[in-house]
C-alpha cells in the first residue's frame, strides 16, 4: 500500500476525532462553559496563573509533552507490522489520548488548577496519592535512563550529528544570553538562532566526530551515557532562562520544521509500505502482540506524562474553560500525527522488504535507527536531500528532544528528592546539587544495572511504558470519580480506563515471565514493584468507584453542576 | 498601504515569538524574580527588625517606596500581620 493513503487516512481519522468526539465529549460530558471563571483568572497573579492565548497554549503543551517517545514507541512496535501499530495510534489518540489530556485539563482547572497528584490525594484518598508520587518517580528514573541509552546509541551510529547536537546547546547559550540582556528583537534571534542550527547540521557530515572505541575501562557506548547525565545534572541546575528556555524554543520550531519536511517529503514521493501489515515471520523472543503492543506505544497512543503537564502548568494558564478541547485534545493530535509519521518513516523508508527485516532482526532493533535511517530515505526521495545530511537532521531532532526531556526529568527527580527531605528532614537532601546527584545516580544505576555495557535501557522501554500507563490510569480514575460525582456518564473514561489497566498487568506478567527466564533478577525485582502499584491502582479504582456509586443511590438526585 | 501590512504583520509574528518563548517559562522567571525582590525587601526593613544594616540611611529613604509591597512580603514570609510596631499595614 501506498504510504499516502496511510497518511491521510490516519490525520483524515484523527480530525474527525477532534471535530466530532471532542466537539462530544467536551460539551456533553465534561460540559465546559464559556462562564466558568478558570483558576487563571480567578487567581491571577502573573507568575503561575496567567491567561493565556489558546493558540500560544497549544504550542506551549504540544511542545511540552511531543518528544522522542513518539518516535521511539512506534518504531518499536511496527515489528508486529504496520497495521497494529497503525489503528492503537489512531484510536489510541482519539479515544484515549484525546480524552485523557482534555480530561486532565479540565479535572485541573475545575479544581483550582491543583496537579494530578494532589487531585489523587483530594477525589481518591491518600494511599493512592503516595502511589502516585512512586509512579511518577519510577517514570521519571526510567524515562531518564532509557533516553540516555538512545542518545548515545545514535550518537554512535551517526557520528555526523555530533556537531549540530552539542552545537545546539552553545547556540542555545549564546540565544540566552542576546534575550536575556535585550540585545537584540526575538524575531532576529529566532532567525538567526535557526540558520546556525542548520548550519550546523549541513557542516555535521564534513566533520563526523566519534569517541574512541575505548576510553580506560570504559566503551564509547558507556563515555557518552555518562557524559549526557553530566550534561542533564549541569543543565538541571542552570537557571532556566540560560539554556532550558532557549533550547526548548529552538526544540519547537524544530519539531514543527521536522514534522512539514517529513510529511510534505512523503507526500511528494508517494513511498510504498515495505513492511508486512501483520508480520507473521517473527523474529525469536518476540514477545506476543498483545499486550506488548499497548504499552511499546505509550506516547502517541496515550501517555500518563500528558496528566503531569496538563494539570501542573496548562490548567494555570487556561483563558476559557472551552479551550480544553483545542489545547488538550489537539495536542493529543498532534502528538498522534508524530507517532504516524514515525510509522511511516520505519515501514516505507526501505527498499525492500529483506531491508526493513535485516533491521528489524530481534524486537528492540529498530527503533530509532529506523525512523531514522527510514525517514532519511524518505526525505531523499521527497525533497533530495543527501541521504546522510538527512539522516544528521532526523538525529538531532530525536537527540535534541531526548535530551529536552532527560534534564526536565532530571529537574523534577530532584524536586522528588528534595521533597523527601523535607518530609524525613534530611537536611543535606534538600539541597540542589546533593539531590541532583542522587538523581544521577539512581539514573545510572537503571542504565548500568539493566545491562552491563550500557546497553540495558531498551529492555526498559517496554517496562517505562507499563509505568506511564499506569500514570495514565490513575489520571482517568481522577476525572472518572468526579464525573461520577457530577452524575454524568462515566464510560467514556471508564472504558479507557479498564482496558489500560488490563493490558498493563497483562504486560507486567508477561515481561515477569520473561526476566524470570532470563535471570535478569534486577529488571525482575522492578517489574514487581511497578506490578504491585498496578495491582494497587486497580484496587484503589473499584474501591472507589463503587463507593462513589453507591453513595450516589443512597442521595437522591441533585442538580449537576 | 502594503508596507503598512507587513509592518502590521511582523508585530503580530513578533508577539507570538515574544509569547512561545515566553510563556512556558514566565513562572519559573517570576519567582526567581521575587526571591530576589524578597531578600531586598529584608535588607530596607532589617534595621527595624534588630539586625544592623551600615546603609540603612540609604535604606530609610527607599522605604516609602517600598511600602506598597510591604503587606504581600510579610504574608508570603509566613506572619500574617506586620512584624513590626511602627509599621501597622493590617
Amino acid at each position: 500500500m501506498n504510504a499516502i493513503f496511510l497518511m491521510l487516512m490516519g490525520l483524515g481519522a484523527m480530525a474527525l476525532g477532534y471535530f466530532v468526539y471532542s466537539k462530544f465529549i467536551c460539551e456533553k460530558i465534561f460540559k465546559v462553559s464559556p462562564h466558568f471563571r478558570t483558576p487563571a483568572h480567578e487567581m491571577q497573579d502573573g507568575i503561575d496563573y496567567v491567561p493565556t492565548n489558546k493558540y500560544i497554549l497549544w504550542g506551549h503543551h504540544f511542545t511540552s509533552v511531543a518528544g522522542a517517545a513518539p518516535i521511539i514507541g512506534p518504531a518499536i512496535a511496527v515489528i508486529w507490522g504496520w497495521v497494529p501499530a497503525f489503528l492503537w495510534v489512531v484510536f489510541g489518540t482519539i479515544f484515549f489520548a484525546g480524552v485523557h489530556d482534555a480530561g486532565a485539563i479540565w479535572a485541573s482547572a475545575r479544581n483550582k488548577a491543583k496537579s494530578i497528584g494532589s487531585l489523587t490525594g483530594d477525589i481518591v484518598g491518600n494511599r493512592a496519592r503516595s502511589i502516585f508520587m512512586i509512579v511518577i518517580f519510577l517514570v521519571l528514573l526510567m524515562v531518564n535512563a532509557v533516553f540516555a541509552v538512545v542518545i548515545a546509541g545514535q550518537l554512535i551510529n551517526f557520528p555526523s550529528a555530533t556537531l549540530p547536537v552539542w552545537g545546539a546547546i552553545v547556540v542555545a547559550l549564546i540565544i540566552g544570553q542576546l534575550i536575556y540582556r535585550k540585545l537584540i528583537n526575538l524575531l532576529m534571534v529566532t532567525i538567526i538562532g535557526v540558520v546556525a542550527l542548520y548550519a550546523m547540521i549541513y557542516a555535521g557530515p564534513m566533520l563526523p566526530l566519534a569517541l574512541p572505541e575505548t576510553l580506560g575501562p570504559l566503551s564509547d557506548n558507556q563515555s557518552w551515557i555518562i557524559i549526557l547525565f553530566g550534561y542533564a545534572a549541569i543543565a538541571s541546575l542552570l537557571p532556566v532562562w540560560m539554556l532550558l528556555q532557549p533550547r526548548d524554543y529552538i526544540n519547537g520550531i524544530q519539531l514543527f520544521i521536522g514534522l512539514i519536511l517529513l510529511y510534505g517529503a512523503v507526500l511528494i514521493s508517494g513511498p510504498e509500505l515495505v513492511a508486512p501489515a501483520f508480520n507473521t515471520d517473527l523474529p525469536e523472543n518476540t514477545p506476543s502482540m498483545i499486550p506488548l503492543l499497548f504499552v511499546t506505544i505509550a506516547c502517541g497512543a496515550i501517555s500518563g506524562f500528558h496528566g503531569l503537564v496538563s494539570s501542573g502548568t496548562t490548567s494555570k494558564q487556561l483563558d476559557k474553560e472551552p479551550d480544553v478541547r483545542f489545547v488538550g485534545y489537539f495536542g493529543a493530535v498532534g502528538e498522534g500525527s508524530l507517532a504516524l509519521a514515525a510509522i511511516i518513516a520505519a515501514t516505507a523508508g526501505f527498499a525492500s522488504l529483506a531491508d526493513w527485516q535485516a533491521i528489524y532482526h530481534s524486537f528492540g532493533q529498530g527503533g530509532v535507527s529506523a525512523f531514522i535511517n527510514g525517514g532519511a530515505n524518505i526525505l531523499q526521495q521527497g525533497v533530495g536531500l543527501d541521504t546522510v545530511l538527512a539522516q544528521t537532521l532526523l538525529t538531532v531532532m530525536v537527540v535534541l528532544f531526548a535530551g529536552t526531556t532527560m534534564d526536565t526529568g532530571l529537574r523534577l527527580q530532584r524536586y522528588i528528592f528534595q521533597e523527601w527531605g523535607h518530609i524525613y528532614n534530611i537536611g543535606w537532601m534538600q539541597k540542589a546539587a546533593p539531590a541532583t546527584m542522587l538523581a544521577v545516580a539512581t539514573c545510572l544505576l537503571l542504565a548500568f544495572g539493566a545491562g552491563g555495557d550500557g546497553s540495558g535501557g531498551m529492555l526498559i522501554w517496554p517496562l517505562f511504558g507499563t509505568t506511564n500507563q499506569l500514570l495514565a490510569g490513575l489520571t482517568l480514575l481522577v476525572i472518572t470519580v468526579m464525573l461520577v460525582k457530577k452524575r454524568r456518564p462515566m464510560w467514556y473514561t471508564l472504558g479507557p480506563l479498564v482496558f489500560l489497566l488490563v493490558m498493563t498487568t497483562l504486560a507486567l506478567l508477561t515481561q515477569l515471565k520473561s526476566f524470570y527466564d532470563k535471570g535478569d533478577w534486577f529488571l525482575f525485582t522492578l517489574d514487581l514493584v511497578v506490578l504491585a502499584a498496578a495491582i494497587l491502582v486497580s484496587l484503589e479504582c473499584t474501591s472507589t468507584l463503587t463507593k462513589q456509586i453507591k453513595a450516589n443511590k443512597a442521595s437522591p438526585a441533585t442538580d449537576e453542576t | 498601504m502594503k508596507l503598512n501590512s507587513i509592518k502590521a504583520w511582523l508585530r503580530q509574528a513578533s508577539f507570538y515569538a515574544e509569547e512561545a518563548y515566553n510563556a512556558p517559562y514566565r513562572s519559573a522567571i517570576a519567582r526567581a524574580k521575587r526571591e530576589q525582590d524578597d531578600l531586598f525587601m529584608l535588607l530596607i526593613f532589617s534595621e527595624m527588625m534588630g539586625v544592623p544594616n551600615p546603609a540603612s540611611y540609604y535604606t530609610l529613604e527607599l522605604q516609602p517606596v517600598l511600602m506598597e509591597r510591604f503587606h504581600d512580603w510579610h504574608t508570603r514570609m509566613g506572619m500574617e500581620h506586620s512584624p513590626l510596631d511602627n509599621i501597622k499595614c493590617c
